[in-house]
């Protein structure tokens, strides 16, 4: 690895706008999702938390193919920093995997009466990645750490955004075949201010999940940064 | 050409290997048996040949796992993975070397469960002995990367079948649904393309696991 320092500390001051613009667009999501959007006719309250479960699904597949994507570049440009980002996505990535399941599973529960359903595919691909990348974590911290943590981290990264296609098409094929599909279920059919409240909903989620990752970031590099100076004072 | 000798070369000696210390092959063999015997009695006594071919899957994919988890141990004893990562060749031939040499094993492994399997629960087709071979391709090409990976951790044995197991997901699927579907040719198409990306992104990317 090149870089002779690699964990710059994050410029300050950013961070805390960040973080306020981001709990001011999450409150305004709450009041879209809770106050201003019409109620579903057919599924009534329930229907609301769609406004969270679809943000936070599609954020987690964002954190996984960022984490990829920064995979990529350290493979490719053998420099430290991408290791610990990457880390931190597939680490967020997971975290909205499973508020993802659970939301899931809480709609599941009030729309269907089951608190989970084979045959919902979304869902079922969800599980297969929570547990892909809660694997993730147990390879990554029985390897010492290193270039060759970072290298090995970096390729099962890499497995994961090719792992979520063919995961999708296998479940796809399954349900027909094991699973007898019970359920089915027409896109959303929403009005206009449905569709901005979830499109509020989706960007107020999606710089959660980028607030949570660079507060993340900041706090590891700051470990890392004392962990070298203490290092440099001991011996 | 030498790519491919340095290959044959690599899949030979683990092959010889296993023909004079016969060390991972018997085990296997001997554990495919027992699972399906087991299998037996988890069945409820009117379960059907349905749910026999799902159990099948299991035993084969399983007993891959046992293979797997010792498919490095020659080289991580006195350090020989250190010496092939530095000799003069192509590090992918490594990979493809001992994915070959698993391809063997598994193969003589799926040549004593699968009779043993008609044996003991029902009639073999055709889609599985052919949804079997490709499903054993794919399981070589995945699972030595990810034993290469296991080997380099701390908890071995423990965590390749965390890694595997996702990963092995869509290849029961494809299995399963090939033994028992109407129309085999999608799954054991979808095996070939599961085959196809994933020997693929082994093969691109095997160097960075063995690598710093």
């Amino acid at each position: 690895m090149s870089t002779s320092y690699p964990n710059r500390p994050a410029r300050g001051g950013r961070l805390p706008a960040l973080a306020a613009v981001t709990a001011l667009l999450v409150g305004l999501a709450i009041v879209f999702a809770f106050f201003v959007a019409p109620e579903d006719a057919d599924q009534g309250i329930s229907q609301r938390i769609f406004y969270f479960h679809v943000p936070i699904a599609l954020t987690a597949y964002a954190c996984f193919g960022w984490a990829a994507f920064k995979a990529l570049l350290l493979l490719w440009r053998k420099e430290e920093r991408y290791d610990l980002e990457s880390y931190v996505a597939v680490h967020q990535g997971t975290i909205f995997g499973a508020l993802t399941l659970a939301t899931g599973s809480i709609w599941a529960k009030a729309s269907w009466g089951h608190w989970w359903l084979w045959s919902e595919n979304q869902l079922v691909l969800f599980l297969v990645l929570f547990l892909f990348y809660s694997a993730y974590f147990m390879l990554r911290f029985s390897i010492e750490e290193g270039p060759r943590r970072a290298n090995i981290s970096a390729v099962y990264a890499l497995f994961g955004v090719v792992l979520v296609p063919v995961s999708f098409l296998a479940i796809r094929l399954a349900e027909n075949v094991i699973h007898p599909t019970v359920f089915t279920r027409d896109g959303p059919q929403m009005t206009g201010t449905m569709f901005l409240a979830f499109c509020v909903a989706w960007v107020a989620i999606t710089l959660l999940a980028y607030t949570l990752y660079r507060v993340e970031l900041a706090g590891k590099r700051l470990d890392a940064n004392l962990r070298e100076l203490r290092e440099a004072l001991t011996t | 050409m030498t790519y491919f000798a340095d290959v044959a070369a690599l899949a030979r000696k683990d092959l010889r290997l296993e023909l004079r210390a016969r060390d991972t092959l018997p085990a296997m063999l001997l554990f495919v048996v027992s699972t399906l015997v087991v299998f037996h009695f988890a069945l409820p006594a009117d379960a059907g040949e349905l749910a026999a071919q799902g159990l099948l899957w299991l035993a084969l994919v399983f007993t891959a796992l046992l293979g797997l988890a010792r498919a490095w141990a020659p080289e991580r004893e006195s350090g020989a993975l250190d010496g092939l990562v530095l000799a003069p060749c192509d590090r992918s031939a490594i990979w493809l070397g001992k994915a070959l040499a698993t391809f063997v094993f598994l193969g003589v492994i799926s040549a004593v469960a699968l009779p043993a399997f008609a044996v003991f629960f029902a009639p073999v087709s055709w889609e599985t002995v052919a949804g079997v071979a490709l499903a054993n391709a794919g399981i070589c090409a995945v699972g030595t990367l990810l034993a290469a990976m296991a080997a380099a951790s701390r908890t071995r044995e423990l965590v390749l079948p965390l890694l595997f197991l996702p990963l092995a997901i869509p290849l029961v699927v494809g299995g399963v649904g090939a033994s028992i579907s109407d129309d085999p040719g999608r799954f054991l198409a979808f095996l070939g393309l599961y085959d196809g990306v994933f020997a693929l992104l082994c093969w691109a990317s095997f160097e960075y696991v063995v690598s710093e």
